[in-house]
């Protein structure tokens, strides 16, 4: 029969420097201590993170030397391992943390509405051969149709900066508009992202 | 047969932390120096 080494010594072995003990102890106590942190994070890798951090706690205090033997080894470190629990859950309550399932996910309702690099380039290659048609079109609607497009003016700005009435400006962009697609489909060009 | 009438039948299972976890431990333990000079406290790592 094995004769199993007590908490005690092996702590007593370790703050002498027998690094050996620290590992028997991590791993005669490593199902009961994960154990107890997963019943309550519920999360493996939260688990791995609070397992690992109280290990840290135990080695910094062993080797600090404050450590006392009053209590027993395990229920010392259960603790510790209860308060990070604790404090994982505070910082949670702080920031929580939302993680989608099957079905909902929550980046169906938020994303990030920047464009990536690829259709960023396609975007602004478009932008500049648009550019380029409105060059093609006749001098009064190519001006109603900047003003109205890239001035972000109102066709009351229009007709009062090019001394036109509204119908006109309104016109002279409905037949920018039309031009323009005349032009595209005649060239078949396609400006889509 | 037994049945287990939990809901959370998972919070029951036991689990344990992968060796990785384990071997880091092990490593920051032997890198760890504590470090006593007069009145003052250092920790110290050596690799």
């Amino acid at each position: 029969m094995e004769l199993q080494i007590e908490d005690s010594e092996l702590v007593r072995d370790y703050i002498s420097g027998d690094e050996k003990a620290l590992e028997i102890l991590i791993h005669r106590h490593n199902q009961r201590i994960t154990s107890f942190i997963y019943s309550k994070v519920l999360d493996r890798d939260i688990t791995e993170d609070i397992f690992q951090d109280t290990f840290i706690k135990v080695i910094k205090t062993l080797k600090k030397g404050t450590y006392s033997e009053e209590g027993k080894f395990l229920p010392w470190v259960m603790r510790i391992a209860h308060n990070l629990i604790i404090d994982h859950f505070r910082k949670n309550k702080r920031m929580p943390m939302f993680e989608g399932n099957e079905d909902f996910n929550i980046f169906s309702v938020i994303g990030d509405d920047k464009l990536n690099a690829e259709k960023q380039l396609i975007k602004d290659q478009i932008d500049t051969d648009l550019r380029e048609l409105i060059e093609e079109l006749p001098d009064d609607q190519k001006e109603v149709l900047v003003m109205r497009i890239y001035k972000d003016m109102s066709f009351k700005e229009i007709s009062e900066n090019t001394g036109v009435s509204i119908n006109t400006a309104l016109g002279r962009m409905r037949y920018a508009l039309i031009n323009l697609r005349k032009i595209i489909e005649k060239h078949n060009i396609v400006l889509t992202n | 047969m037994e049945k287990i009438y939990s809901n959370y039948q998972e919070r029951t299972e036991f689990k344990k932390v992968c060796p990785k976890t384990i071997n880091f431990l092990l490593s920051f333990s032997k890198a760890l120096y504590d470090v006593k000079y007069k009145d003052l406290e250092f920790e110290t790592f050596l690799n």
